[in-house]
Order: structure tokens, then sequence, then C-alpha cells
């Protein structure tokens, strides 16, 4: 692919031809505030917070905005400072002030934007409305729906249509009344939504957020043990229960995508039901026994069983590891072949 | 699997993952993957947006529709004649690709003979699908590549699930859709190793990557590497392995992570076998109710809990790493095997870490010979991966196919109906499927309050003129019994299955599903007839 040569706020750039000036500015490590971009995403120039100064007269929006050989672009003319402020005042004037206590406290892009147009006290004051009261939407179990954080940049709609092709949620209403809602504006859990997760990951704000779940003290890199296409997961860890799972973004089979049961069927871990000592059946019951009484009956068992009278089943659900030792005991110590697994069922 | 690798040299999905949203056809065939594999199902509905043709055929109306451009609704056990019947469209209008079935294929004039039987009245007939469908599809498929099959337990699940993967493999050969990006044939594999437990040789007739037990030279190859003397007689398979329990044949079954008693066609027959044994040993994470008949449980530590590689369905070999410390006196599964030969006074098994272990499989799997743990660090590699330098294989039979000639074989069939119908008694068609929201037989899933939240019962699907004809209401209560058993369900009326077929998952140990389905053995693959059996449903007379 060609390059191109840009100039943005005095300094030269190379971009990909066919790129647009946000995207060649992010690839260049330069910010320009945006709300409404996701990079998985078609852009959708909703927000109007990218917007910039081309070649001196034309206000665009960058995200729109493809480049072109020996473009100037200014992201820092008084025009587009004032406009840009406008926008964000507008956004922040009935959104709810308990950062604080915010899921998205320190991560949330309306933030990150309200402080780099330099939002300030009196401001905020200028436009200031309630917040909207409209009742937060807590039916789905693995994540709450709030309206009165949202800032309608669409990125959930447009997850759910152009990744996951669900279309569970879209834009309702007109005008200040605008809110995204399902079909006939049910319950999430009651509309077709497959509670992926995949919105909730990509909302800039809290309107979205995962319910129970705590930061991860550390991640670890690992594949989800659910089917067979195997996902890159990031197994978040806090003392010694898994509290998170995240997509592995470095994946090449999933690229960062997960399913509900891989996002958030991870709480079997912890269960309290776990198996965790052996049991052993005396006077037709199931007991806790120590490893070794219970090896020792199995070591007595095995013994008078080798050959035929013996079979392993191991598991399409352990790892390589584990079923070759598994066949490799069965062949080499019992002496037969009779080894299958559940690969049928 | 077994019939994939007759046909090709190798049981595996042909093309990887990435690829599918490239195809310009996709067949997706006896596959509910928008439910059972969605973040693959995700590059389907990518290609179908791209304007990708996308054909699925389901006896039922399944999400994956939606996307569709063309649904065939065959009835269920007739894939044999509705693929033959596409393939002799393709033949008949000159649109195979000949060039490729005269380099690459052989045995295809005797195939070509076996057509004779599927000639499209019949096989419309047969398959209740309507001719033009058939020809539509066959014209796209063949004319509109590359194209790209994907199927599931809906093609193997059957009496003649190896029929249906010869038919499958028969249409790909013919026009050339092997060997080439975005096409091939594609088996989805259900579980997360399933395709590593298969390359491990936890199979009866084959040591690690797929080498034939009864062959002496293996035989010696392993007698070798392992110190010990080895049987070439090939063992039973899981179904086998249960008759001859039943019989008295088997003493003693150590059976890790699998739960019979809900995943096992006639389930009752599995629990009556597992009765007789004289010592069951079980080991699982969690209590199941096939541990609960056990003399011994031994604890096993979670996928969290462990290090280790899982095979994905691309043949990617991915670690797993540990993230936690193994809850209660938990031990991942390789110590404990480790742990119970070592106390049998058996030598091969002082492996201090799953890294020790996958050198010794890398020692003795070809097709593994150049996997160590530092190559797959950040990402995995597709096997075949024969050396150190060999970068994996993304796409098998670009060049030759793994059969001994080096040529596909291309294979005559004929049809064969599923082994129980409908009749007076059980006039109704049950088939199973699965849930987006459950696993299984439910036991790690059923313990996550959210899952069991979105889906907490089992709902047996019934068209609601079937209902209306046995005066049923929605979510009624009913019971449903074939000539195996019997259980209870609640009913779900919805067009999505058509009149004369109900549907059930097999997540609920509530509603046993398996209790009823038919073990009918599919004569090479072993495979039991899970997708077909047939029923009666009744109202519950208070």
């Amino acid at each position: 692919m060609s390059e191109v040569t840009i100039t943005i706020d005095g300094l030269e750039i190379k971009a990909r031809e066919g790129t647009t000036v946000l995207q060649a500015a992010q690839e260049n490590g330069l910010y320009i505030p945006n709300l409404c971009n996701h990079p998985d995403l078609d852009p959708a120039g909703l927000c109007r917070v990218c917007v910039v100064k081309m070649d001196d007269w034309k206000i665009a929006i960058s995200c729109k905005l493809p480049v072109k050989d020996g473009m100037v672009i200014s992201t820092e003319d008084p025009e587009v400072q004032q406009i840009r402020k406008n926008t964000v005042e507008l956004l922040v004037a009935n959104h709810p002030m308990t950062c604080l206590t915010c899921e998205r406290d320190s991560t949330c892009e309306l933030q990150k934007v309200a402080h780099y147009v330099g939002i300030k006290p009196d401001d905020i004051k200028r436009y200031r409305r309630s917040v909207r009261s409209i009742p937060m939407d807590t039916s789905n179990p693995f994540f709450d729906m709030d309206h009165s954080k949202c800032i309608l940049c669409g990125i959930c709609v447009r997850t759910c249509d152009e990744l996951q092709n669900i279309n569970a949620i879209n834009y309702a209403q007109r005008g200040v009344a605008s809110l995204i809602s399902t079909l006939g504006n049910k319950p999430i859990a009651e509309s077709r939504c497959e509670s992926c997760g995949e919105c909730v990951v990509r909302c800039p704000v809290a309107a979205l957020s995962p319910k129970n779940t705590m930061e991860p003290m550390r991640q670890v890199k690992s594949i989800c043990t659910y089917c067979g296409v195997g996902c890159g997961v990031m197994l978040g860890v806090r003392g010694d229960q898994i509290v998170s799972v995240e997509g592995d973004y470095d994946n090449p089979v999933n690229q960062g995508s997960l399913c509900v049961k891989g996002r958030y069927g991870y709480k079997f871990i912890n269960h309290p039901e776990r198996l965790k000592t052996p049991l052993v059946r005396k006077n037709g019951e199931l007991v806790e026994a120590t490893w070794d009484e219970a090896l020792d009956q199995i070591e007595a068992k095995f013994s008078k069983h080798k050959g035929e009278k013996f079979a392993a089943l191991a598991s399409a659900r352990i790892t390589n590891e584990d079923n070759y030792l598994i066949q490799k005991f069965t062949r080499a110590v019992m002496g037969t072949n009779n080894i299958d697994h559940c690969a049928r069922l | 699997m077994a019939g994939l690798a007759t046909a090709l040299g190798s049981g595996a999905m042909t093309n990887s993952i990435h690829e599918i949203s490239g195809a310009k056809t996709i067949l997706a065939i006896g596959t509910n993957t928008t439910q059972a594999h969605p973040v693959l199902a995700l590059q389907v509905k990518k290609a179908a947006r791209n304007g990708a043709n996308l054909i699925v055929a389901n006896p039922k109306e399944i999400d994956l529709c939606r996307h569709a451009t063309i649904h065939i609704q065959q009835r269920p056990g007739t894939d044999v004649p509705l693929l033959m019947g596409m393939i002799r469209t393709i033949i008949d209008e000159g649109l195979a690709d000949q060039n490729f079935i005269k380099e690459r294929c052989e045995d295809f004039d005797q195939f070509k003979a076996s057509l004779q039987d599927f000639d499209l009245d019949h096989v419309s007939e047969i398959t209740t699908v309507p001719k033009e469908l058939i020809v539509e599809a066959a014209r796209l498929y063949a004319t509109s590549g590359p194209a790209a099959i994907l199927y599931c337990m809906g093609i193997t699940q059957h009496c003649h699930g190896t029929d249906n993967v010869w038919a499958i493999s028969n249409l790909a050969l013919i026009t050339g859709n092997l060997g080439k990006p975005s096409a091939g044939v594609n088996p989805l594999r259900g579980q997360n190793n399933v395709q590593g437990s298969c390359d491990m040789g936890a199979l009866p007739d084959v040591y690690p990557g797929y080498q034939k037990v009864h062959l002496p030279e293996n035989q010696q190859k392993f007698e070798k590497a392992w110190g010990a003397k080895l049987s070439t007689e090939p063992g039973l398979t899981h179904s086998e392995i249960f008759d001859d329990a039943y019989h008295g044949k088997i003493k003693s079954l150590y059976l890790i992570g699998e739960n019979p008693v809900l995943s096992e066609a006639n389930a009752n027959h599995a629990i009556e076998a597992m009765e007789k044994l004289e010592f069951l040993v079980v080991q699982d994470i969690f209590l199941t109710e096939t541990a609960a008949m056990a003399d011994v449980v031994l604890p096993a530590a979670s996928f969290a809990e462990k290090n280790g590689t899982f095979s994905n369905t691309e043949r990617r070999i991915q670690r797993i790493r540990q993230a936690i410390a193994p809850v209660g006196e938990t031990k991942p599964d390789w110590q404990i095997v480790c742990a119970i030969a070592k106390k049998m006074g058996a030598s091969g098994f002082e492996f201090s870490s799953p890294e020790e272990i996958m050198q010794e499989i890398a020692s003795v799997t070809p097709s593994y010979g150049g996997i160590s743990y530092d190559r797959i660090e950040s990402v995995g590699i597709q096997w075949p991966c024969p050396n150190q330098d060999h970068p994996g294989t993304p796409i098998l039979h670009t060049e030759k196919f793994g059969t001994p000639s080096g040529k596909a074989k291309l294979i005559p069939l004929s049809f064969r109906d599923a082994a129980e119908l409908p009749d007076d008694d059980y006039p109704l068609m049950l088939t199973t499927d699965r849930s987006l929201f459950h696993y299984h037989t439910g036991s790690m899933t059923r313990r996550v309050d959210g899952l069991e939240q979105l889906d907490s019962e089992e709902l047996l699907k019934i068209n609601p003129q079937d209902a209306r004809e046995l005066g049923l209401e929605d979510q009624e209560m009913v019971k449903i019994s074939s000539r195996r058993g019997e259980t209870t369900v609640k009913t779900k009326l919805t067009g999505i299955c058509p009149p004369g077929l109900v549907s059930m998952t097999f997540h609920f140990a509530e509603s046993p599903t398996n209790v009823l389905t038919n073990a009918a053995l599919d004569p090479v693959a072993k495979i039991p007839e899970t997708k077909v059996c047939a029923v009666r449903v009744e109202k519950i007379v208070a």
C-alpha cells in the first residue's frame, strides 16, 4: 500500500493511503480527542469530538476524513477548540458526577476527553442539567445498562451489528429522548441479546458495565476451556480466585472476541462444590480419604485387572500431556489398547 | 474422523478458522454454529455480510438461517442423498473440476457409477427438499469458490455418520475445493481438546499421531520408547467398553472428565454397565452423576490450575497456564496418572512438568515433532509440524493427500435411513442439540449462576402444529418416551422444528435426554445415533 505525507499541527507524518486522518494520527502516536470511534468498527462520525481544521479553511471530522498527500491539519485551531469544547460540555451537562465510585473511573473516555479539552467547574455550571432518570436495566446477570451514563456514541449498537451480527440493540426515540434500546424496549435479558459482552468491553463510559467483577491483581494468558475453537483468554486473578476473563487480542483464533460462556462462565472454578479430596466408598457411601488410601485401593484392583479386564476413558476436556500419559499408562502399564474418550458425543 | 482419514488421509479440519470469512460460498451442514461455536460463527456471519453465499443445510430453522442465502431443510438422516444429489447435479451440468479429479483423486469411475441411484426426483422425495433448491445449492457451491464446508455432530452422530462424512469429502473433491485457502472440509470440534486427545492416541486403534497399533513397526517403536511390552490388538471403543462392562468382561474402568450418565446415548445401558463393574475410578473436578457411582473418586485440578496444551479444531497447539494454585488437595491429571503408575511400580512416569511430557510427545509423534513450549510461548502452531524449523501447516493437502497413494479417494455411497424411524407407537422424531449458555452435561455451566439464570431448564422444542394435535400448551410439563426410556420435560412451541421433529439438548440432569436416544452405532466410527430416534410425547394426566 502506498504512503502519503500529511502535516498535523506542523508535524509531518507518513500515512497509509486509504486511512483517515484520525487513524493516521493514532498510528503515529498522536492523540485527537474522540468518543464514537473504535478501531474494530467502521467510522461513524457521530460524536463530532474529533473535529479538525483542514488546509486552513475547512472544519471536518477526522474519523471520516481520508488522508491526501500534502494535506495540512490543525487540531488546535481556535475554531476547532471552541466547537469541540461546546460538544463535550453538552455531553457532560447531564452526566452523573459520581466519577469516584464509577466502574470506569480513570479508564473513562469521556473523562479523558473532558480533561483534554479543558472543561472547568464553571463550564459545567453553565450548562448543567439534571441527570437523565431512566431506570437502569439490570435484567442481564452479567452486566447492567445505565442510560444516565450513556453518551449515545453507538459503539454498542455497531458492535452488535458489524461484529456480532446479532442486532439486539439500536437507537430508539428522537432528540433529547434518544436512547439505546432493545426491540420493543424490553429488558435486555428478554431481547435477542446473546450476552457475549462485546458491547460491554467496548463501551467508552460506564453505560454498560459488568456486574460483580473485581479488577484483577494480575492476568494470566491461557486458552478457554469450553468448545474446540480454542479462544485465547486472559484469566484475571485475585488471591486464589479467578475474578475475570478477557479475550486475548494477540490470539489469532479469536483476536479478542469471546462468547458468553468464555467471558462469564468462569465461576465454576472456585465453586464451593469442587471436589477437594479423594473419596472412597466405605459401607456403600463415598467418604473423604487421603491420596494414599485412594492410591492403595487403585493399585490393588488395577494390578488384578491388567489386560482385557481393564479399560480407560480419557477426556477431551484435559490437556494433551494428560491424555498422552493416560494412553501410555493404559498401553504400557495395563497392557491393553482399551483406551478411548468422548470424541463421539 | 475415521471417515475423513480414509478419504483424505487426515481426519482434522483442513483449513484455518480465520480463512472462513474469506470464503465465497459456505456450506454449513449439521452444525448449529452460532450456539455451539459462537466465536467461529462470527467468521461465517462476516463472510455472509461481505456477500458470500451461505448455504445452511439443517432440518431445523437455526439462528444461522437469518444470514443464509439458501436454507435446505432436509429430513434428519438424509444427508447422503442430499449431498450425492448435489454432486450429481454438478457432474451432469459439467461444473466439476475435471483437472482436480484427474490429478488428485482416484476411483472416480466407481464413484460416478454410484450416482446412478441419486437422480434428483428420488433425492427430493427422500430428503423432502424441493429439487430446485438442491440444484441452486449445487450450482452456487460448484461455481462460486473458494467454497468451504463446515460440519459438526449433525453429520457424525448417525448410524451412517461415516457415509455422511464421505459424501462431504466427495463434494469438496469433485469441485477441487481442497488444499487452497478459504475452502476445505472442516469438521468443527465440540470440546476444547477433542482434537488433542485424538492426536495423543486416546483412541483404541492408534498410538499418538495416528500410528496404527496393529502394525508391528509401530509396536516396536513404542515398545522401545516406553520400555514395555505392547499389544497389537486394537482395543475397544467407547460404546464397546460399556457393552463389555455390561457383560462382565471389563472389571475395572478408569474414567476421566466425562459424565456418561448424561452424555451416553441410551444412558440407562451405560448406567447398568457401570453398576456391573467390579471397580470404577472417576477423576473429575465435581462429583458428577457418574462420579457418584464410583468406588474411588479422584479430585482433579481445573484448567485454570495447571499448565499444558490444548489443540483446537484447526489443529493449533496452544498453551494453557496455571493461574491459581490447585483447589484443596486436587492435582493436575498428569500428576495423578504418574502417581498411579509409580504406585504400580512402573517406570517412564518420572515427569516434573508438562513441558517435559511434551518433549516426549514430540519425540514419538511425527506431526508434533517440532513442537516445544518455547516455540508456542505466544502463538500456537498448527500441526503437522515435523521439525523445529517447520512453521506449521495452516492448510492441509496443498500438494498431496495423506493417503498411501497421495491421492484422495472418491467413495461410492448408497442411502441408508436412520436406524429407528417414527412409527405408530413412537410417531415423532427426536433430535438433539445444544444451548449457547450451557456446555455438555452442564457440570461446569450449571454451576455458574448467571448462565443458569439465562437458561435454567430443558425445553422440548416442538412445532405448534404437533402440539395442537397432542393438545399441548406452551411451557406444559409433558412425558416423552422412546423404546429405551422416558423422562419429563417442559414444551416450547416453536417453528424452529418442522412438524414431526422435536428437539432437546442434553445439558440438564432433571430431563436426561440420553435415556431416550438410540445407541445404534456407525459401523466404522462407532458413533451412536444421538441425532435421530423415534419418540412419543404425551400429556401428563394428573
